[in-house]
Protein backbone atom coordinates (compact mmCIF):
# COMPACT_ATOMS: atom_id res chain seq x y z
CA UNK A 1 0.00 0.00 0.00
CA UNK A 2 1.19 3.60 -0.87
CA UNK A 3 -0.12 6.09 2.13
CA UNK A 4 0.75 9.44 1.00
CA UNK A 5 0.08 12.03 3.80
CA UNK A 6 1.00 15.49 4.38
CA UNK A 7 1.64 17.94 7.51
CA UNK A 8 1.18 21.74 6.94
CA UNK A 9 3.85 23.65 9.33
CA UNK A 10 2.44 27.37 10.07
CA UNK A 11 5.35 29.81 11.17
CA UNK A 12 4.63 28.80 15.03
CA UNK A 13 3.57 25.84 14.66
CA UNK A 14 5.07 23.29 17.56
CA UNK A 15 3.47 19.68 17.30
CA UNK A 16 4.36 19.48 13.33
CA UNK A 17 6.82 16.45 13.94
CA UNK A 18 4.94 15.23 16.78
CA UNK A 19 2.26 14.66 13.69
CA UNK A 20 4.44 13.38 11.36
CA UNK A 21 5.77 11.33 13.94
CA UNK A 22 2.70 9.53 14.91
CA UNK A 23 1.43 9.32 10.92
CA UNK A 24 4.42 7.50 10.41
CA UNK A 25 4.56 5.12 13.28
CA UNK A 26 1.06 3.92 11.93
CA UNK A 27 1.41 3.98 7.90
CA UNK A 28 5.13 2.69 8.15
CA UNK A 29 5.97 5.92 5.47
CA UNK A 30 7.13 8.91 6.20
CA UNK A 31 4.67 11.86 5.99
CA UNK A 32 5.53 14.72 3.70
CA UNK A 33 6.52 17.99 5.24
CA UNK A 34 4.59 21.34 3.81
CA UNK A 35 5.06 25.08 4.91
CA UNK A 36 2.38 27.54 5.26
CA UNK A 37 3.49 29.48 1.78
CA UNK A 38 3.68 26.64 -0.63
CA UNK A 39 0.29 27.41 -2.76
CA UNK A 40 0.71 24.21 -3.53
CA UNK A 41 0.52 20.18 -1.63
CA UNK A 42 1.89 17.71 -3.08
CA UNK A 43 -0.10 15.54 -5.20
CA UNK A 44 -2.29 12.52 -4.91
CA UNK A 45 -2.46 12.99 -0.93
CA UNK A 46 -4.54 10.44 1.33
CA UNK A 47 -4.32 12.77 4.66
CA UNK A 48 -3.64 16.14 5.56
CA UNK A 49 -2.53 17.47 9.39
CA UNK A 50 -3.00 20.63 10.38
CA UNK A 51 -0.42 20.69 13.71
CA UNK A 52 -1.19 21.93 16.88
CA UNK A 53 1.23 25.26 18.38
CA UNK A 54 0.89 29.20 17.92
CA UNK A 55 0.73 29.86 14.39
CA UNK A 56 1.57 33.27 13.96
CA UNK A 57 1.73 34.31 17.76
CA UNK A 58 -1.97 33.93 17.61
CA UNK A 59 -2.33 37.08 16.47
CA UNK A 60 -5.61 38.47 16.23
CA UNK A 61 -7.67 35.13 17.23
CA UNK A 62 -6.04 31.82 17.18
CA UNK A 63 -5.76 30.26 13.45
CA UNK A 64 -6.97 33.35 12.09
CA UNK A 65 -3.68 34.31 9.98
CA UNK A 66 -3.10 30.84 9.26
CA UNK A 67 -6.74 30.10 7.84
CA UNK A 68 -5.64 32.82 5.40
CA UNK A 69 -2.27 31.14 4.44
CA UNK A 70 -1.82 30.80 0.86
CA UNK A 71 -1.75 26.46 1.60
CA UNK A 72 -5.27 26.68 3.04
CA UNK A 73 -7.05 27.17 -0.15
CA UNK A 74 -5.19 23.94 -1.45
CA UNK A 75 -6.51 22.31 1.87
CA UNK A 76 -9.87 23.70 1.28
CA UNK A 77 -9.88 22.30 -2.48
CA UNK A 78 -8.61 18.84 -0.85
CA UNK A 79 -11.09 18.62 1.73
CA UNK A 80 -14.12 19.15 -0.79
CA UNK A 81 -12.97 16.09 -2.59
CA UNK A 82 -12.83 14.01 -0.06
CA UNK A 83 -9.32 13.81 1.61
CA UNK A 84 -9.22 12.83 4.81
CA UNK A 85 -8.24 16.17 7.44
CA UNK A 86 -7.40 15.99 10.91
CA UNK A 87 -6.71 19.25 12.42
CA UNK A 88 -5.27 19.04 16.44
CA UNK A 89 -5.70 22.07 19.12
CA UNK A 90 -4.50 24.61 16.87
CA UNK A 91 -5.11 23.10 13.75
CA UNK A 92 -8.72 22.67 15.11
CA UNK A 93 -8.46 26.19 15.13
CA UNK A 94 -7.32 27.05 12.11
CA UNK A 95 -10.26 24.31 10.02
CA UNK A 96 -12.50 26.44 12.42
CA UNK A 97 -11.82 29.94 11.16
CA UNK A 98 -11.30 28.58 7.89
CA UNK A 99 -14.90 27.73 7.44
CA UNK A 100 -14.24 23.84 7.14
CA UNK A 101 -16.00 23.31 10.42
CA UNK A 102 -18.57 25.07 11.97
CA UNK A 103 -18.40 27.04 15.15
CA UNK A 104 -15.30 29.09 16.75
CA UNK A 105 -12.66 28.18 19.84
CA UNK A 106 -12.89 30.65 22.39
CA UNK A 107 -10.32 31.63 25.59
CA UNK A 108 -11.04 28.24 28.44
CA UNK A 109 -13.84 29.33 30.55
CA UNK A 110 -11.56 29.16 33.09
CA UNK A 111 -9.22 31.79 31.96
CA UNK A 112 -6.02 29.74 32.05
CA UNK A 113 -3.99 27.20 29.82
CA UNK A 114 -4.84 23.31 30.97
CA UNK A 115 -2.44 21.15 30.33
CA UNK A 116 -3.01 17.62 31.47
CA UNK A 117 -4.45 14.41 30.60
CA UNK A 118 -8.00 14.43 29.44
CA UNK A 119 -10.49 11.63 29.85
CA UNK A 120 -12.83 11.49 26.51
CA UNK A 121 -15.84 9.90 25.46
CA UNK A 122 -15.97 8.71 21.69
CA UNK A 123 -19.10 9.40 20.35
CA UNK A 124 -18.88 8.87 16.89
CA UNK A 125 -17.44 5.64 15.28
CA UNK A 126 -18.01 5.70 11.75
CA UNK A 127 -15.14 8.23 9.90
CA UNK A 128 -12.33 7.21 8.94
CA UNK A 129 -10.65 8.87 11.84
CA UNK A 130 -12.84 7.37 14.55
CA UNK A 131 -13.67 3.80 13.61
CA UNK A 132 -10.92 1.79 14.94
CA UNK A 133 -12.80 2.60 18.32
CA UNK A 134 -15.62 1.37 20.73
CA UNK A 135 -18.91 3.09 20.68
CA UNK A 136 -19.18 5.22 24.18
CA UNK A 137 -15.46 4.32 24.72
CA UNK A 138 -13.29 6.45 27.47
CA UNK A 139 -9.90 7.04 25.84
CA UNK A 140 -7.23 8.86 27.42
CA UNK A 141 -5.15 11.80 25.14
CA UNK A 142 -3.25 14.82 26.43
CA UNK A 143 -4.33 18.23 26.27
CA UNK A 144 -3.12 21.59 25.81
CA UNK A 145 -4.27 24.77 24.95
CA UNK A 146 -5.67 28.27 26.04
CA UNK A 147 -8.23 28.89 23.25
CA UNK A 148 -10.08 25.42 23.20
CA UNK A 149 -13.65 26.60 24.44
CA UNK A 150 -15.68 25.21 21.50
CA UNK A 151 -18.42 27.83 20.75
CA UNK A 152 -21.59 27.51 18.26
CA UNK A 153 -25.11 28.43 18.17
CA UNK A 154 -28.08 26.16 19.79
CA UNK A 155 -28.75 25.55 16.34
CA UNK A 156 -25.38 24.30 15.06
CA UNK A 157 -25.10 22.20 18.08
CA UNK A 158 -28.34 20.65 17.85
CA UNK A 159 -27.13 19.98 14.18
CA UNK A 160 -24.22 18.20 15.00
CA UNK A 161 -25.11 15.98 17.51
CA UNK A 162 -28.40 15.26 15.15
CA UNK A 163 -26.40 13.64 12.12
CA UNK A 164 -23.71 12.20 14.55
CA UNK A 165 -21.08 14.65 13.61
CA UNK A 166 -19.88 14.93 17.45
CA UNK A 167 -15.94 12.60 17.50
CA UNK A 168 -15.09 13.53 21.02
CA UNK A 169 -16.46 14.70 24.16
CA UNK A 170 -14.37 15.69 27.39
CA UNK A 171 -15.76 13.18 30.58
CA UNK A 172 -15.01 16.77 32.88
CA UNK A 173 -15.63 19.87 30.87
CA UNK A 174 -12.52 21.90 31.52
CA UNK A 175 -12.83 24.39 29.34
CA UNK A 176 -16.35 25.51 28.91
CA UNK A 177 -17.34 23.54 25.65
CA UNK A 178 -20.50 23.90 24.30
CA UNK A 179 -21.62 20.19 25.58
CA UNK A 180 -18.53 19.19 26.16
CA UNK A 181 -17.17 18.92 22.38
CA UNK A 182 -13.73 18.13 22.34
CA UNK A 183 -14.05 17.20 18.46
CA UNK A 184 -16.18 17.62 15.88
CA UNK A 185 -16.54 16.36 11.79
CA UNK A 186 -17.50 17.95 8.50
CA UNK A 187 -20.58 16.88 6.88
CA UNK A 188 -18.73 14.57 4.98
CA UNK A 189 -17.02 13.25 7.74
CA UNK A 190 -13.45 13.23 6.10
CA UNK A 191 -12.57 16.55 8.61
CA UNK A 192 -12.39 16.44 12.13
CA UNK A 193 -10.90 19.09 14.43
CA UNK A 194 -9.98 18.39 17.91
CA UNK A 195 -8.51 19.94 20.54
CA UNK A 196 -6.64 17.30 22.42
CA UNK A 197 -3.61 16.09 20.61
CA UNK A 198 -3.32 12.57 19.66
CA UNK A 199 -0.15 12.49 18.65
CA UNK A 200 0.58 12.75 21.86
CA UNK A 201 -0.34 8.83 22.87
CA UNK A 202 1.13 7.20 20.49
CA UNK A 203 3.98 5.49 22.45
CA UNK A 204 3.78 3.33 25.87
CA UNK A 205 6.78 5.95 26.77
CA UNK A 206 3.59 8.80 26.15
CA UNK A 207 1.72 7.35 28.76
CA UNK A 208 -0.82 5.76 26.63
CA UNK A 209 -1.27 4.72 23.02
CA UNK A 210 -5.29 5.39 22.73
CA UNK A 211 -4.04 8.32 19.86
CA UNK A 212 -2.42 5.95 17.79
CA UNK A 213 -5.79 4.16 17.09
CA UNK A 214 -7.01 7.12 15.21
CA UNK A 215 -4.15 7.41 13.04
CA UNK A 216 -4.43 3.53 12.32
CA UNK A 217 -8.09 3.77 11.86
CA UNK A 218 -7.23 6.16 8.92
CA UNK A 219 -4.37 4.38 7.60
CA UNK A 220 -6.97 1.01 7.79
CA UNK A 221 -9.92 2.98 5.78
CA UNK A 222 -7.65 3.72 3.06
CA UNK A 223 -6.21 0.29 2.71
CA UNK A 224 -9.91 -0.70 2.46
CA UNK A 225 -11.63 1.87 -0.01
CA UNK B 1 -8.00 58.45 5.56
CA UNK B 2 -8.13 56.91 9.06
CA UNK B 3 -10.70 53.79 9.86
CA UNK B 4 -11.52 52.18 13.30
CA UNK B 5 -13.19 49.13 13.85
CA UNK B 6 -14.81 48.27 16.97
CA UNK B 7 -14.94 44.20 17.22
CA UNK B 8 -16.82 43.19 20.21
CA UNK B 9 -18.58 39.65 21.18
CA UNK B 10 -22.17 39.33 20.19
CA UNK B 11 -24.80 39.36 22.69
CA UNK B 12 -25.76 35.92 24.60
CA UNK B 13 -21.81 34.54 23.92
CA UNK B 14 -20.38 34.05 27.39
CA UNK B 15 -17.01 36.72 28.03
CA UNK B 16 -14.65 35.08 30.45
CA UNK B 17 -12.59 37.92 30.16
CA UNK B 18 -15.04 40.20 30.64
CA UNK B 19 -16.44 38.53 33.77
CA UNK B 20 -13.18 38.46 35.32
CA UNK B 21 -12.94 42.20 35.20
CA UNK B 22 -16.28 42.36 36.32
CA UNK B 23 -15.30 40.96 39.70
CA UNK B 24 -12.04 42.40 40.11
CA UNK B 25 -13.81 46.06 39.49
CA UNK B 26 -16.71 45.16 42.52
CA UNK B 27 -13.31 43.27 44.53
CA UNK B 28 -11.54 46.81 43.97
CA UNK B 29 -15.30 48.45 45.46
CA UNK B 30 -16.62 49.98 42.15
CA UNK B 31 -20.31 49.89 42.91
CA UNK B 32 -23.07 49.88 39.88
CA UNK B 33 -21.32 47.70 37.27
CA UNK B 34 -24.12 45.58 35.59
CA UNK B 35 -22.00 44.31 33.03
CA UNK B 36 -18.45 44.04 31.54
CA UNK B 37 -17.69 43.15 28.30
CA UNK B 38 -14.08 42.96 26.40
CA UNK B 39 -13.59 43.51 22.66
CA UNK B 40 -11.06 44.91 20.23
CA UNK B 41 -10.21 47.92 18.36
CA UNK B 42 -8.18 47.79 14.94
CA UNK B 43 -7.12 51.12 13.47
CA UNK B 44 -6.29 51.32 9.57
CA UNK B 45 -5.07 53.43 7.85
CA UNK B 46 -6.46 53.36 4.23
CA UNK B 47 -6.81 55.56 0.83
CA UNK B 48 -9.62 57.47 0.84
CA UNK B 49 -11.26 56.02 -2.01
CA UNK B 50 -11.76 52.81 -0.24
CA UNK B 51 -15.43 51.76 0.05
CA UNK B 52 -17.46 50.58 2.75
CA UNK B 53 -17.92 47.10 1.06
CA UNK B 54 -14.23 46.39 0.91
CA UNK B 55 -13.70 47.88 4.70
CA UNK B 56 -16.85 45.16 5.10
CA UNK B 57 -15.21 42.17 3.45
CA UNK B 58 -11.94 42.98 5.54
CA UNK B 59 -14.06 42.55 8.93
CA UNK B 60 -15.90 39.24 7.39
CA UNK B 61 -12.84 37.84 5.72
CA UNK B 62 -10.22 38.52 8.63
CA UNK B 63 -10.45 41.17 11.18
CA UNK B 64 -13.97 39.78 13.20
CA UNK B 65 -14.69 35.90 13.53
CA UNK B 66 -18.53 36.59 12.79
CA UNK B 67 -19.42 33.30 14.62
CA UNK B 68 -18.80 35.19 17.77
CA UNK B 69 -18.13 38.58 17.15
CA UNK B 70 -19.85 41.07 15.45
CA UNK B 71 -18.04 44.47 13.91
CA UNK B 72 -18.60 48.07 13.87
CA UNK B 73 -16.72 50.03 11.25
CA UNK B 74 -15.86 54.22 11.87
CA UNK B 75 -14.21 56.39 9.55
CA UNK B 76 -12.72 59.20 11.62
CA UNK B 77 -12.10 61.13 8.08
Amino acid sequence: MSWRAAVVTFPGSNCDRDMAVALERASGTPALRVWHGDSDLPERLDFIALPGGFSYGDYLRSGAMAANSPIMRAVKREAERGVPVLGVCNGFQVIAEAGLLPGALMRNAGQTFICRTADLTVDNTESVFTRGYEQGASIRIPVAHHDGNYFADADTLDRLEGEGRVAFRYGENYNGSQRAIAGILNESGNVLGMMPHPERAVDPAHGGTDGLVLFESAVKALAEA
Amino acid sequence: MKVRILVSLKPGVLDPQGRAVHHALEGMGFEGVDDVRIGRTVELDVADSTSDEALEKMCEQLLANTVIENYRIERLG
